[in-house]
């Protein structure tokens, strides 16, 4: 009974939700836009269990003072501080500032716009680097694979680039390329990837594929 | 003084005619379709203002406007009655159209009366239907063929092959296995076939004594992540193996979640990264990572756009379907294999559907196109 329920669930549901794609009707429409509902009230309950589990998993490193615990009490601090000035006290705001301290110039504001973004902005950067270094793992022409994928892509790198009297027939190359080639392989991707997709919900609906549900 | 007269003569421009009304399909009803002939003098008109009534004497007020060259308007509003917008089902409208040029304009007859009303059935998705209820029919017939034994092969696939295989160098190196679910939902079925490869790849670390490293993006995905795992270790016979530590939330800001994940590798020196889920631009940075750290590395996603990173900075790359499948693969379940086996049918299908549709259409015949076309809207 235990795993025949949840199995019950998702085959009522799953059948409800395929159904109701094809019934634009309000009570079709009204009983999905419900279910979405319970997903969000789902979603906010859950965010709470998240911050449970980083708070445990991280203060457990700290109290054991395993290697670098400093970076886990680094963030149980974060954590508290943003908690703290978001919902409960900023100086400019006052006690229980809630929706208010998203104004810009409060103090958890700040933190975002002058501590956060730029953090996350540095992340980001290093993509560029990494790129680099992938294409120059991808790019060695070791077979004749490696090779041909090496010189599509000096074609399509060039295409941005003016390169006088060539420039036009590198154009035109990189465009076929684009157009044609990669457009098909994308394509046959997308018809794998749709195929995949209701064979996988498919499988779930009907409880054949319950592995996530620890049955094997 | 040439100029005054030349200006007085101006005159308003033609008005648009047969102006028609009719419900707009496939939809809640609460939306009417306008349709009109065009002004002839549209090459002077601006545009087109759409008023409406809901009595023939009443007074039209403007609800849209619509290009000159446009001769069709959906009139659209909302189904809550609190709503300034709504629009009401089952109550008769009345339409004007009213050409304008700058400064003059014109206005049609009035429509005869329509009312919106719901469909239950959107008829510009039966294409979909009828191959949703194809394939459904072929997945069911292989599954039957499956359950009565019969030997079905499917192809090997590189990347599932090479599972066991890093599982066992993880164990030999006593180094743990890092498992990211990528940043998707609980509701996306990427995110789904990640746990379902995630329940078959715990099982194996649960039998080799490894240690799996699951960090998550999304609470809700935490959750289900834990159950998997602690569900995997409790069908390979040990679940005291079972740590609910190793499955944790990290954060759920996309780069905050990078910066996290790479100090796991680089810290843990984990032997086996795999990457099975949604991905977005974290993905290479991820895996350049997990390169430089020396990992073997096996990857999955249904995102085009990060497949080539994938390709590039991991060792084994399931390509958009195979992620899917590769539950399948790893607990080689007939009824699985028999999904499988359908969706091998249903691309022969669709191949077949290709050729034929390329050789009418050369040849000018669009029949066979049209057959596929649908709306969503």
């Amino acid at each position: 009974m235990r795993r025949q329920l949840p199995i019950l669930v998702v085959f009522i549901s799953g059948i409800f939700m395929a159904i109701q794609y094809f019934v634009p009707s309000e009570p079709a429409e009204f009983v999905q836009e419900y279910a979405m509902d319970w997903v969000i009230v789902i979603g906010v309950f859950a965010m709470g269990l998240g911050l449970w589990s980083l708070t445990k998993v991280n203060w457990i490193k700290v109290q054991r003072q395993t290697p670098g615990w400093g970076y886990n009490l680094v963030t149980i601090l974060g954590m508290v501080f943003m908690l703290v000035v978001g919902l409960i006290w900023d100086p400019g705001l006052g006690f229980f500032p809630g929706e208010k301290s998203q104004v810009s110039g409060t103090w958890f504001m700040n933190f975002f716009w002058y501590i956060y973004l730029p953090i996350q902005t540095v992340m980001f950067s290093l993509l560029a680097f990494y790129i680099a270094s992938a294409a120059y793992r991808a790019f060695r022409a070791r077979t004749i694979l490696a090779s041909i994928l090496l010189v599509t892509a000096i074609v399509i790198m060039l295409r941005l680039i003016p390169l006088g009297a060539v420039s036009g027939i590198n154009q035109w190359l990189a465009n076929w390329i684009l157009i044609v080639p990669n457009m098909a392989a994308k394509r046959a991707i997308w018809m794998g990837v749709g195929l995949g997709m209701v064979a996988m919900a498919l499988k779930i609906v009907l409880g054949i594929e319950r592995s996530y549900m620890g049955r094997d | 003084m040439i100029w005054v007269i030349a200006f007085a003569q101006e005159e308003s421009p033609l008005p648009p005619s047969q102006v028609k009304v009719k419900d707009t399909p496939n939809d809640n009803g609460h939306s009417l379709t306008i349709t009109w002939k065009s002004s002839p003098d549209s090459a002077k008109i601006l545009g087109y203002e759409i008023l409406r009534s809901d009595s023939p004497d009443g007074e039209f007020k403007v609800v849209g406007q619509a290009l000159a060259t446009d001769t069709l308007y959906k009139d659209k509003g909302d189904k809550e009655k609190e709503s300034p917008n709504y629009f009401p089902s089952h109550k008769n409208f009345y339409y004007k159209v009213r050409a304008k040029t700058d400064g003059l304009s014109s206005e049609s007859e009035i429509s005869l009366p329509a009312y919106a009303f719901q469909q239950w059935y959107h008829a510009g998705k039966t294409p979909v239907l009828v191959a949703v209820l194809i394939f459904s029919t072929l997945t069911l017939i292989f599954i039957s063929k499956a359950k009565k034994g019969k030997e079905l092969y499917v192809r090997p696939l590189a990347g599932i092959g090479a599972v066991d295989e890093a599982i066992g160098r993880a164990t030999e190196m006593g180094r743990p296995i890092l498992f990211i679910l990528g940043l998707g939902t609980a509701a996306d079925i990427a995110t789904i076939a990640g746990f379902t490869i995630l329940s078959r790849v715990a099982k194996r670390t649960a039998e080799y004594k490894t240690r799996i490293i699951v960090p998550c993006n999304d609470p809700i995905v935490m959750a289900v992540a834990q159950e998997t795992v602690k569900a995997a270790y409790m069908d390979a016979g040990r679940p005291e193996a079972y740590e609910e530590k190793n499955i944790f939330f990290l954060t759920s800001m996309q780069f905050a979640y990078v910066a996290g994940v790479n100090g796991i590798m680089l810290r843990e020196r984990t032997a086996t990264n795999f990457y099975m889920g949604l991905f977005y631009a974290e993905s290479l940075i991820l895996a350049e990572t997990g390169s430089i750290a020396g990992s073997i590395q096996i990857s999955g996603t249904d995102q085009m756009s990060q497949l080539p990173f994938f390709v590039a900075a991991t060792d084994y790359t399931l390509i958009g379907e195979e992620l899917y499948a590769a539950s399948a693969y790893l607990g080689r379940e007939p009824l699985l294999l028999g999904a499988l086996k359908a969706q091998d049918w249903a691309k022969g299908i669709l191949l077949i559907c290709l050729i034929l549709g390329t050789i009418f259409t050369s040849l000018h015949l669009d029949f066979f196109a049209n057959l596929f076309k649908f709306s969503l809207e």
